[in-house]
């Protein structure tokens, strides 16, 4: 078995005002859509937003070590589908 | 339920938000302030929703005028955001009317009305045709035509059509609204009709061009607090289901705004249940069949503007809100007190009780997070003062005020609550109702909540529904029931 890719959303307080509290239900949409191929969690800050004036990109999802900015469910979903095509 | 579904105009008034109180911290607000539409969008950058580069810049700097406070339809567009900075530090109060809208940003959305889409089959049963009352469907060309003179707007074809092939357009703004009071103006665009309005904020979820705006008063607050002044924070019940961080630690997130106390919304909640529960035994005992709650703003704006007949039925209690400040005003006379507000209704409410100066949404709150770089979920824990009970943190939600009440209520008096989740037409239409008959047939003790889900479906709310639901909850399940607490020390 692969390694399974990791998907990281951003709970810190930028991303989670800028929108995270919106990607909430990733963590429950991700493993009843991929089992546990992917493994998905909130994560507190990951330091991403504090550089400069990058507050205006958040919210940050990571999934594996790509960064995806200004996220939203569908850029995620997208992300890991591409993945899974890639292994 | 479609509550707080996520949203790019939110991230945009937001973003705002943030720059400007930066600009305000920095050492040149008016220059900062000016540059935000050009910070935003730099020469060459993408130009991600409009026409073009110069009609983003447009929107941008008029939704920071609604930033800065002021209203866009008395604005002239010629005044440049430095100086308009400039007018916001000289700002005494806020401006009456707590909503603008943006007429750059308003699509000006094609008339609401009826209309039959290409998926007409032109079918033989004409069910469309022979429902219309008004005789305004006819059959041209092998397809049914609707004509607009005769059209009511009933949407009766809508529903019988086989193809689903007829439908309604809508303008989100007007549909939104409860009652009447935003519509397309003469050039096409939004307008709202002060006289009417009841500042519930629907128009402002609604509108998918994010082109009503709340007037924000945060440059008044971050003026305060810059004069040194004691300015003490109120944070309503809905708040606690909004950030990623415990109710302790939000409470120190806010102290290191520049906020010197911090008190909950739920005490003076706690004041409204047992004064409910109290006049809700005595009116029915005088023979009332049924009595409304009083503690959102939305619904008592509705009562003053449009339900004047059922001002008997409504509680005399006072709002949650209103004891909180009286006992922040009583213990600090000389403070400036800020109410933390899921909702645009609350500022109305504000305008008319002195011991309230200012309000800011949870928007505002976030986004003053955001600029100082606060990590709400690092932040130590530190606890409020008085502890409220289960039941007044429960506000926020709906039913959360019936539960409150029912809970004091002597057992030979029950409540049968009836909830309104929601001002809409036909809620309104239900009260009305109740009001003429002086009856509800239904149940005794009618909960009104202007937002579907009660607080915690405000247009301001930053959290999902659902996750601030369970968060809320939460805090609840590990708070003291009301009726544990000794009643004369509620509230205090």
């Amino acid at each position: 078995m692969d390694k399974k890719i990791s998907v990281k959303v951003c709970l810190g307080t930028t991303c989670f005002v800028m929108g995270s509290a919106n990607l909430q239900e990733l963590i429950d949409i991700v493993p009843a859509k991929y089992g546990n191929k992917v493994e998905v969690s909130g994560v507190p800050c990951l330091g991403l937003c504090s550089i400069d004036w990058e507050f205006s990109k958040a919210p940050y999802v990571k999934v594996d070590d790509d960064v995806i900015k200004e996220a939203t469910v569908e850029k995620v979903l997208t992300a890991i589908d591409n993945k899974l095509k890639e292994s | 339920m479609a509550i707080n579904t996520p949203k790019q105009t939110s991230h945009l008034k937001r973003e705002i938000l943030v720059r400007l109180i930066r600009s305000f911290l920095s050492d040149n607000f008016e220059e900062k302030t000016r540059m935000i539409p050009f910070d935003m969008r730099p020469k060459g950058s993408e130009v991600p929703y409009r026409c073009c580069i110069y009609k983003e810049r447009a929107i941008l700097r008029d939704r920071t005028v609604a930033g800065l406070g002021f209203s866009i339809e008395e604005t002239d567009d010629s005044t440049l955001l430095s100086e308009l900075a400039n007018k916001a530090l000289d700002r005494k109060e806020p401006e009456e009317h707590p909503l603008t809208v943006l007429t750059t940003a308003c699509k000006g959305c094609v008339p609401s009305r009826i209309y039959v889409t290409d998926l007409c089959q032109g079918c033989v049963a004409r069910p469309c045709v022979n429902t219309c009352k008004f005789g305004a469907i006819s059959i041209q060309n092998g397809k049914s035509v609707i004509d607009p003179e005769k059209c009511k707007n009933c949407g009766m074809c809508v529903q019988v059509c086989p193809y689903q092939a007829i439908t309604k357009i809508i303008v989100p703004c007007e549909s939104a609204c409860p009652v009447g009071a935003i519509a397309k103006g003469e050039d096409g665009h939004a307008k709202i009709d002060f006289e009417k309005c009841i500042s519930c904020g629907k128009c402002v979820a609604a509108c998918p061009f994010g082109a009503v705006h709340e007037k924000s008063q945060i440059i008044d607050v971050l003026k305060a607090i810059k004069s040194g002044k004691k300015v003490i924070a109120m944070l309503a019940p809905a708040i606690m289901g909004q950030l990623p961080c415990t109710p302790k630690q939000l409470h120190e997130a806010v102290l290191k705004l520049g906020f010197s106390d911090v008190y909950e919304v739920a005490q003076g909640a706690d004041v409204t249940t047992k004064n409910e529960a109290a006049e809700f035994v005595e009116r029915l005992e005088h023979g009332a069949e049924f009595m409304t709650t009083s503690c959102c703003a939305g619904y008592n704006e509705l009562i003053a503007k449009h339900l004047p007949e059922i001002k008997p039925f409504v509680s005399d209690t006072k709002t949650p809100l209103y004891y909180t400040a009286e006992i922040v005003k009583k213990e600090h006379p000389d403070a400036i007190t800020v109410f933390f507000s899921p909702c645009v209704a609350k500022r109305r409410e504000a305008l008319q009780n002195p011991n309230v100066d200012y309000v800011l949404n949870y928007e505002e709150v976030g986004a003053w997070f955001i600029a100082l770089n606060i990590q709400v979920d690092t932040c130590g824990e530190s606890s409020f003062k008085t502890e409220a009970s289960a039941e007044g943190r429960n506000f926020a939600q709906t039913g959360g005020v019936a539960k409150a009440v029912q809970a004091l209520l002597p057992e030979e008096i029950p409540a049968h609550p009836v909830l309104i989740d929601g001002l809409n037409k036909q809620s309104i239409r239900d009260l009305k109702k109740y009001a003429k008959n002086g009856v509800c047939d239904i149940g005794n003790l009618i909960e009104v909540m202007a937002c579907q889900g009660g607080c915690l479906g405000g247009n301001a709310t930053v959290n999902n529904y659902k996750a601030a639901t369970k968060q809320l909850n939460n805090y609840v399940k590990e708070s003291k029931p009301i009726k544990d607490m000794e009643t004369e020390k509620i509230g205090h």
